[in-house]
């Protein structure tokens, strides 16, 4: 290397007669034919089969008809040579409000929080699924990166229990998969909702059980739900969803572990900072946990214990493992993959840090049988990678959703493609 | 590339001309002066390793050796003094200590409680007054987990609440007691300004600015209330001028403050008069293209500069103009969004805002979290570069973090490159650092080991974290 680059120029870019473009432009010509052979790749299947070498992956109707060596391209399938390079289910982009935050600070732009002026404001019933617009340019904008799919939540607004969310893909489909999720918040970030007390936390939940499980009165002059969030807690209460419960202080998340076994209710955490003390026993109850991995500091007092060996320990100890971001997670959702190449550069194993962004998150969510892992019968929701997917210096080649190869532009990318040129006699505005 | 830069012999004057106090006129006087003394260490040579000087160079198989504080050489081979201690960096990689121009470590610190909220001084639109050192709180851990980051240097700024916020301190990354023991040797301070929403939005309701037109106003009442300031505290000619007798009996004399017709010190206009005359650096909160714009022409019309746009998502869009101009870009790899002054935010940022000749890109946190991978944030750039048919060598993105943001910040002289003579201020990391595999081995600040990864002894804690969880180990 000989440049000097404080006497610098332009030299120092070299433009690359770029394969990723060629291959982008050749896909885009086919962006709605589904049938297609990707082969001669890494396939990291994120399931039983682990990873393949020099493996092919045929896609029929949307659908992962094959995966092995030397599979028959059928006529009607477009054929991509992968030339070794690593395939994966399209990846979880993080519990986030893709679709529902246009612009964070802009309220007229976020359905996320529901806060009604009335003395009612427990709202299980709110579903922020319906609020879900596809086309949001945030859903672009997450998938060029690589993400296929995310679990929407509703944010505490009038209540830390926010109410309800539920996976979407981001192929540009309007509606949710799978069942939907019942967000609760616990510990310091909602003591204003909850009395200035943890423990009034758990005075109300366990009211808000009670008039759903009937013990109260409907007619109860102090009730906190309506007749409708009564009948929906009822369903998360009969265990036909998951309840996310974002906690991180070891004393809270062993309270939720014994609500949890007394309720007989089905929960994730996400989050989780001091998780990793109490492993075993989230492990023993089966309770995945969503993991910030870069939370190392003591953001609050809730989180003294936080380690960025938290995934690690609690892979170690048998407890299923994702990732949440604590901020920014709609815009930036993209960050997902550098929280778990951080788990595995602390210790997760590499496999189940793929797993948290593939897997894990699919099959907690109720959604494992469509995606999340690459084999016959699952939905073609792929990805071609330039290198590790966890790795920061990597980036998504191409993505396949249903078997599409999806267009790799977004907003942003058309912003930077209008600012890469020179101006030229008329402003950029005349440009594409 | 075979250099070798032993400079031992001309060290000693070179040292004592970096750290000469510089001649400071009456707005940057010093009363809360530094009192930091490096943490006493024999000379360590680093043999073996891929370096990456933050010069530009990236040397293979070379050695540097640290002696006395400072860098000695940097080259192949370099013979040891008998005393030094040795580290083999086979297969590791060295770079200059990570500097963050933007930090709010210590103002908003960790736990981030009510009681520790002291980086908005959020009581009027202009507080040039106010120090952002006489906030800081030594005990945050964040400065230890960014150490571990292979952070060595940082700029902590008030926050952007308001117009003009204030003074910004510079302070090694060592631990200490007190911040006076962490202030930079003669690093010049910096002034916080902020454009758009955020001040708006902040004074909407408490009697203004509410509007952009509103901000731009405010900054100019400030600077035209500075501008009469200084002139007013000019230093008098020696041999003053004949008194007429229809003159004040004041003024005159011959000493710098003798003749002053400025009236009593005001701690305001002595930090915007110090901006105007360049002793302090002026540091810009600003998104927007079009209002970099206007904060250009505004230094300009009231004659100070502009070091660096702090955020500015669209730096992009003018990137040529700031390169023309010198002024730096403290910029983030991926954040947009979040506000509407941040919609049009883009990966590739930083690398066109490095791209044109003298473009000054700087890898910033404004976040106790992104301090602490800053190499993962210029990897995450160099990616996006490459996918947009940019290559980026790392010798070339290590001055994103090393030198470009000593240069914003004024320190250039002292650290942000391996060049014999500077501080100290070094990274030994495992392997290629824009990885997010990358660790920092071991960090050294003026040639002391403050860090190391393998080495209990030398991962500092701060009083907080005592006692928190003795029976499992705590946090780390």
């Amino acid at each position: 290397m000989s440049a000097s680059p404080l006497s610098c120029d332009s030299r120092r870019f070299v433009y690359l007669a770029s394969p990723l473009l060629a291959l982008a432009s050749l896909l885009a010509s086919s962006a709605f034919a589904q049938d297609v052979l990707i082969r001669n790749a890494t396939v990291h299947t994120a399931g039983p089969q682990g990873t393949l070498q020099n493996a092919d992956v045929l896609v029929q109707g949307g659908v992962i008809r094959a995966v092995g060596s030397n599979l028959k391209a059928p006529a009607s399938a477009s054929v991509v040579q992968a030339n070794g390079r690593r395939l994966t289910p399209a990846l979880f982009g993080g519990i986030s409000e893709i679709g529902i935050d246009e612009v964070s600070g802009e309220s007229a732009t976020v359905d996320s929080a529901v806060k009604l002026s009335n003395d009612q404001p427990m709202r299980p019933e709110f579903d922020v699924t319906l609020a879900y617009n596809p086309e949001s340019v945030l859903v672009p904008i997450a998938r060029v990166e690589g993400l296929g799919f995310t679990l929407l939540a509703a944010d505490t607004g009038g209540s830390f229990l926010a109410g309800q969310g539920g996976v979407v893909r981001l192929d540009g489909s309007a509606d949710p998969i799978g069942p939907r999720v019942l967000f609760v918040k616990l510990g310091n970030d909602v003591l204003g909702l909850s009395g200035s007390s943890r423990a009034a936390q758990w005075m109300l939940l366990d009211q808000m059980v009670g008039e759903a499980r009937g013990r109260i009165g409907a007619d109860s002059p102090h009730a906190l739900l309506t007749p409708t969030g009564r009948a929906v807690l009822a369903r998360y209460l009969a265990g036909s969803g998951r309840i996310m419960v974002s906690v991180n202080r070891a004393a809270d998340i062993r309270q939720l572990l014994r609500w949890a076994q007394r309720e007989r209710v089905r929960i994730a955490i996400s989050g989780g900072a001091e998780a990793w003390k109490l492993a075993p026993q989230l492990a023993q109850a089966r309770v995945p946990v969503f993991v910030n991995a870069l939370g190392n500091l003591p953001g609050d007092f809730d989180e003294i214990g936080a380690t960025l060996e938290n995934a690690a320990r609690l892979h170690a100890a048998g407890v299923e493992v994702s990732f949440a971001q604590p901020g920014n997670d709609s815009h930036n959702a993209r960050k997902i993959r550098q929280l778990a190449g951080n788990a595995v550069a602390n210790g997760l194993p590499w496999e189940a840090g793929l797993a948290g962004l593939t897997r894990v998150p699919a099959q907690v969510l109720g959604v494992g049988d469509r995606i999340g892992t690459i084999a016959p019968g699952r939905l073609a929701d792929l990805v071609l990678w330039t290198g590790d997917p966890l790795e920061v210096s990597s980036v998504a080649q191409q993505v396949w959703l249903g078997g599409r190869a999806m267009p790799m532009r977004s907003r942003q990318t058309e912003l930077r493609d209008r600012y890469l040129r020179a101006e030229g006699v008329l402003p950029r505005a005349y440009s594409p | 590339m075979r250099i070798t830069l032993l400079a031992v012999i001309g060290l000693v004057t070179v040292c004592g001309s970096l750290d000469a106090a510089p001649a400071r006129s009456r707005f940057t006087q010093d009363p809360y002066p530094s009192t930091y003394q490096p943490i006493a260490s024999g000379p360590v040579l680093l043999r073996n390793a891929t370096v990456l000087t933050g010069t530009g160079e990236r040397l293979e198989a070379t050695d540097v050796l640290l002696q006395d504080g400072r860098i000695v050489g940097v080259g192949q081979g370099l013979q040891a003094p008998a005393e030094a201690s040795v580290v083999d960096a086979t297969g590791r990689w060295i770079t200059p200590g990570l500097i963050d121009v933007h930090s709010h470590l210590g103002v908003y610190p960790s736990p981030g409680m009510s009681a520790h909220s002291d980086g908005n001084e959020a009581t009027a639109p202009v507080t040039a007054n106010v120090w952002a050192e006489h906030s800081v709180w030594p005990q945050d851990p964040g400065f230890h987990a960014a150490l571990a980051g292979g952070v060595t240097s940082l700029q902590v700024l008030p926050g952007s609440a308001n117009l003009i916020g204030g003074r910004s301190v510079t302070l090694k990354n060592v631990t200490a007691t007190t911040y006076q023991a962490m202030k930079f040797p003669n690093a010049p301070w910096g002034l916080k300004m902020a454009c758009g929403e955020n001040p708006k939005r902040v004074y909407g309701q408490k009697g203004g600015p509410s509007t952009r037109m509103g901000n731009i106003a405010g900054y100019r009442a400030a600077f035209i209330d500075a501008s009469e300031y200084l002139r007013k505290n000019q230093p008098k000619p020696a041999t003053p001028k004949k008194k007429r007798w229809w003159e004040s009996a004041s003024g005159g004399g011959t000493s710098d403050s003798a003749g002053d017709s400025g009236g009593k010190r005001d701690l305001k206009l002595d930090t915007l008069a110090g901006a105007i005359n360049g002793e302090i650096r002026v540091h810009i909160h600003c998104y927007r293209a079009d209002e970099m714009a206007i904060m250009l022409d505004l230094a300009k019309e009231f004659d100070f500069k502009v070091a660096a746009f702090h955020h500015a998502t669209e730096a992009y869009k003018i990137a040529d103009r700031l390169a023309a101009e010198g002024v730096c870009g403290a910029l983030w790899a991926d954040w947009w969004g979040f506000k509407m002054e941040a919609f049009d935010g883009i990966q590739e940022n930083i690398a066109l805002v490095d791209r044109p000749a003298n473009g000054c890109a700087i890898v910033h946190s404004d976040s106790e979290e992104g301090i602490q991978r800053l190499n993962q944030e210029a990897a995450k750039v160099m990616a996006s570069a490459r996918r947009a048919g940019m290559e980026i060598a790392p010798e070339r993105a290590i001055l994103w973090l090393t030198r470009n943001p000593a240069l914003s910040m004024g320190i250039l002289e002292q650290t942000g490159t391996l060049e014999a003579g500077k501080m100290a201020d070094v990274v030994v990391w495992n392997q290629d650092p824009f990885s997010v595999y990358a660790h920092a081995d071991q960090v050294y600040v003026d040639g002391a080991r403050v860090y190391d990864r393998s080495d209990r002894t030398r991962h500092p804690k701060s009083d907080f974290m005592l006692g928190q969880d003795a029976a499992t180990g705590g946090a780390k």
